[in-house]
């Protein structure tokens, strides 16, 4: 589902063959307009044709019409698992999809040290963390270790740039302090497992912190995790969301961009 | 019958290179006490219950005495001394009197000397031994139950997780995870339990992505496993984890409520939770000794190098890791089918013979450590979002398991790094175990890799890449090896990290019942 939705973003930038996409469209199964999705789910029925007809009667409600439970088995004796296969019979608006979209260049590392050279004549700190309780450092690794992430080299690989990866469990007041020490010019902080919003409110506790401490100066705070929108920089006080798939080029250029528009600014 | 033909020297260098490294570590952990040593010593000793009126919520006794005892006399000659002298000298009728003494201020502790000091010694040896025999006894019924009931009829055994943050809800999964198959029930903790200094009381019902591990949790899925064994006909183990500032105490609990497994690494509290080095070797010394005692298998934590480092370039970090596990585990007093080394299906898909370099390296721990119920983690790296990529990886990795002879598979599922699994997602992902079990589960009799092939060539590889690392930490010494980033890239020196303040040098005359009985002195 989620790789239909990222489709339909793409749309909605420019065709390169120039030619005008349609407005609204629907799924694809195997013939365009067929409207054909499928979904999987479980209810708390026992198994049996009673259990399907229930099945079926919730894809109908969801919009898919019609519908085909293509396969249900008992779990237990209390539960039974669907798979359904069917129409939908929602249109999807693309005018009326609303996602960041990335408002500067990508550059591949080397322009990315040129630029950063030129603008600043010295390296970059990037201080990086897992905030609160979260342990996984899988996110800040994937954009911060050299190692990297689809294919990409990590920030560390960028020469123009000073990582420093203070790794998981970092608390708010001993982030804010590494990165005063550090003359950090961005701090990313990571949210990968959290519950009930801990990561919104961690990060609303951390750009409070910095904002508070560092007034004028504060640096780049740029939050990422899977469970983050990138509309929500606002609410959270933050320059820039990182959502689900983030690559550390998109970060490194992201920061070249952000650099540029700061000291462009008179101070 | 042994596939990789592996040379009896360089696998006895690597041993002896492994024992080499451990062994200023131990000298260390045997001169330093911490206070959650302490802590699990007055657990033993029959402290129980926390003090509900303290300000900042619900406070162990054990952490009230400890501390108090700290303030009063310092712990470098261990807390028994002192608690076992006051209890006599205030005329008190248990230590949990004791305790609601301290917490209204009413003891002043005070370190005895001469016959006052023999006279409580020898109180706070009765009273550990007291403890000891009924994790004895402990052991004892799980023997008899395992007998009576029987162990899973394959291998290996399949190990499953639940992780609501309510315990009664985990009991509901449990049960039905059991009944659908699991031989192991693993409770996973509450996120952030690690780094409290101190074990949550009683039962309790909102955790974060976890349970917390408490006494009165082991003791409800204990209870409800032991009903769920009798019904499904086969011995349900269950599984926690002593990690963390708290793992001494946690194994002792363990211990108390027949838990049978327990997670419990030697160094990741170091790497991923950047606990103190030093307070994470004391602590692990004594809780591997109490597992030790109460006879519950270990699993060790090597799959979290290959979450962090490449699973290729740093296969031979979890070789060194393994190694390093069996001998601090050794020492301790573990014998090798406690050993449930772990090591992980973590090679990106992508690259080319990704499943034969699998079979390499899961061939290799086989081998290396013949006798031990390794433990087989499923892959979680490259579990992508899409689901059906992840039940594939998942069937592979479930392939791998049965090919090289793993004893214990931790189920892997398809809803890895997207939410926590779907009572469909795990019921999934036992149908994709049970497949791959019927439909090869024997296949290793087959199973011959080519003499010169790339398996046989790349677990020779590892193991000398393992070899040569193993002489670095020699020559550098561990602690020096971690503090440089040696294991799944993190650096951790020893004087930094989490709970060092807890951590206290025994001085001469320095008395801990429980470690003399556990030593075997």
């Amino acid at each position: 589902m989620d790789d239909n939705t990222t489709k339909g973003d793409a749309v909605t930038q420019n065709d390169p063959a120039g030619a005008p996409r349609p407005r609204h469209v629907r799924p694809y199964g195997d013939t365009t307009g067929d409207g054909m999705a499928q979904l999987s789910f479980t209810l708390p029925v026992p198994h049996g044709p009673r259990a399907d007809g229930a099945a079926q009667q919730l894809a109908n409600k969801m919009g898919i019409d019609p519908a085909m439970v293509v396969h249900s088995h008992p779990i237990g004796t209390d539960f039974t698992f669907f798979v359904v296969y069917g129409s939908v019979t929602h249109l999807v608006d693309l005018d009326a999809v609303r996602v960041v979209e990335r408002d500067y260049p990508l550059l591949p590392p080397a322009e990315v040290n040129a630029a950063l050279k030129r603008r600043l004549r010295r390296k970059l700190v990037v201080v990086g963390a897992c905030i609160g309780t979260d342990a996984h450092t899988v996110g800040i690794d994937a954009i911060l270790n050299i190692k990297g992430f689809a294919g990409e080299k990590g920030l560390e690989y960028y020469r123009e740039l000073r990582v420093v990866n203070l790794g998981a469990q970092v608390t708010v007041p001993d982030l804010v302090r590494r990165a005063r020490a550090e003359k950090a010019d961005a701090v990313l902080v990571s949210q990968v497992v959290t519950q009930r919003d801990a990561h919104i409110l961690n990060t609303q506790e951390m750009s409070a912190a910095f904002r508070e401490a560092t007034g004028a100066h504060c640096p780049l705070l740029i939050a990422g995790g899977p469970r983050f929108d990138p509309l929500m920089s606002a609410e959270l006080g933050v320059d820039r969301v990182f959502g689900r798939g983030t690559t550390p080029g998109e970060v490194a250029s992201y920061l070249v961009h952000a650099i540029t528009e700061r000291t462009a600014v008179p101070a | 019958m042994p596939l990789l033909d592996l040379d009896p020297a360089v696998v006895s260098r690597a041993r002896d290179l492994a024992a080499r490294a451990a062994e200023p570590v131990v000298a260390l952990a045997r001169a330093h006490t911490t206070v959650a040593v302490e802590r699990a010593t007055l657990r033993l000793a029959g402290i129980t219950g926390a003090d509900t009126a303290h300000r900042a919520g619900d406070v162990p006794w054990v952490n009230r005495v400890v501390d108090t005892v700290g303030e009063h006399c310092g712990l470098e000659h261990g807390v028994v001394l002192p608690v076992f002298h006051a209890l006599r000298e205030h005329d008190l009728g248990s230590l949990t009197d004791l305790a609601e003494a301290t917490a209204a201020g009413q003891v002043r502790f005070t370190l005895p000397t001469g016959a006052a000091a023999t006279r409580a010694g020898k109180a706070a040896r009765t009273a550990v031994a007291r403890g000891l025999r009924t994790v004895d006894r402990n052991r004892a019924t799980r023997d008899k139950l395992v007998t009576r009931l029987g162990d899973p009829p394959q291998r290996p055994w399949i190990y499953l997780i639940v992780a609501t943050g309510d315990i009664d809800e985990d009991v509901v999964q449990a049960a039905n995870a059991a009944r659908a198959g699991a031989d192991i029930i693993a409770v996973i903790r509450s996120t952030g339990q690690s780094l409290l200094d101190y074990v949550p009381e009683g039962a309790t019902h909102h955790g974060f992505a976890g349970t917390y591990a408490t006494q009165e949790n082991f003791r409800i899925m204990r209870a409800a496993m032991d009903e769920v064994s009798r019904e499904v006909g086969r011995y349900v183990r269950v599984t926690n984890y002593a990690s963390g500032l708290c793992m001494p105490e946690i194994a002792v609990l363990a211990g108390l409520e027949r838990l049978d497994m327990m997670l419990n690494d030697s160094m990741y509290g170091i790497l991923f939770r950047d606990i103190n080095p030093v307070r994470t070797f004391v602590d692990q010394r004594f809780s591997r000794q109490v597992h030790a005692r109460a006879g519950i298998i270990i699993n060790t934590g090597e799959d979290n190098y290959l979450t962090t480092d490449d699973a290729v370039d740093a296969a031979h970090t979890v070789t060194v890791s393994q190694l390093l596990n069996e001998r601090f585990a050794h020492e301790a007093g573990l014998p090798d089918e406690l050993l449930g080394l772990g090591h992980a299906f973590e090679i990106n898909p992508k690259v080319p013979d990704s499943f034969r370099l699998e079979l390499a390296h899961a061939l290799l721990a086989r081998e290396l450590f013949p006798d031990a119920p390794l433990k087989w983690m499923p892959p979680t790296k490259h579990m992508t979002g899409n689901v059906f990529d992840g039940h594939l990886l998942d069937g592979f990795f479930n392939l791998a398991g049965v090919l090289t002879g793993q004893s214990i598979l931790l189920v892997g599922m398809m809803t890895e790094a997207v939410v926590t699994p779907f009572l469909s997602d795990r019921d999934l992902a036992l149908g994709n175990v049970r497949y791959v079990l019927e439909a090869a589960g024997t296949l290793a009799e087959d199973f011959r890799p080519t003499p010169d092939g790339l398996i046989v060539k790349r677990a020779h590889q590892v193991l000398g890449e393992a070899v040569d690392l193993l002489e670095r930490v020699v020559d550098d010494g561990l602690l020096t090896a971690i503090g440089r980033g040696t294991f799944g890239l993190m650096k951790r020196p020893a004087d930094r990290g989490k709970g060092a303040d807890g951590v206290v040098e025994k001085a001469e005359g320095y008395l801990n019942p429980a470690t003399t009985l556990l030593d075997g002195e």
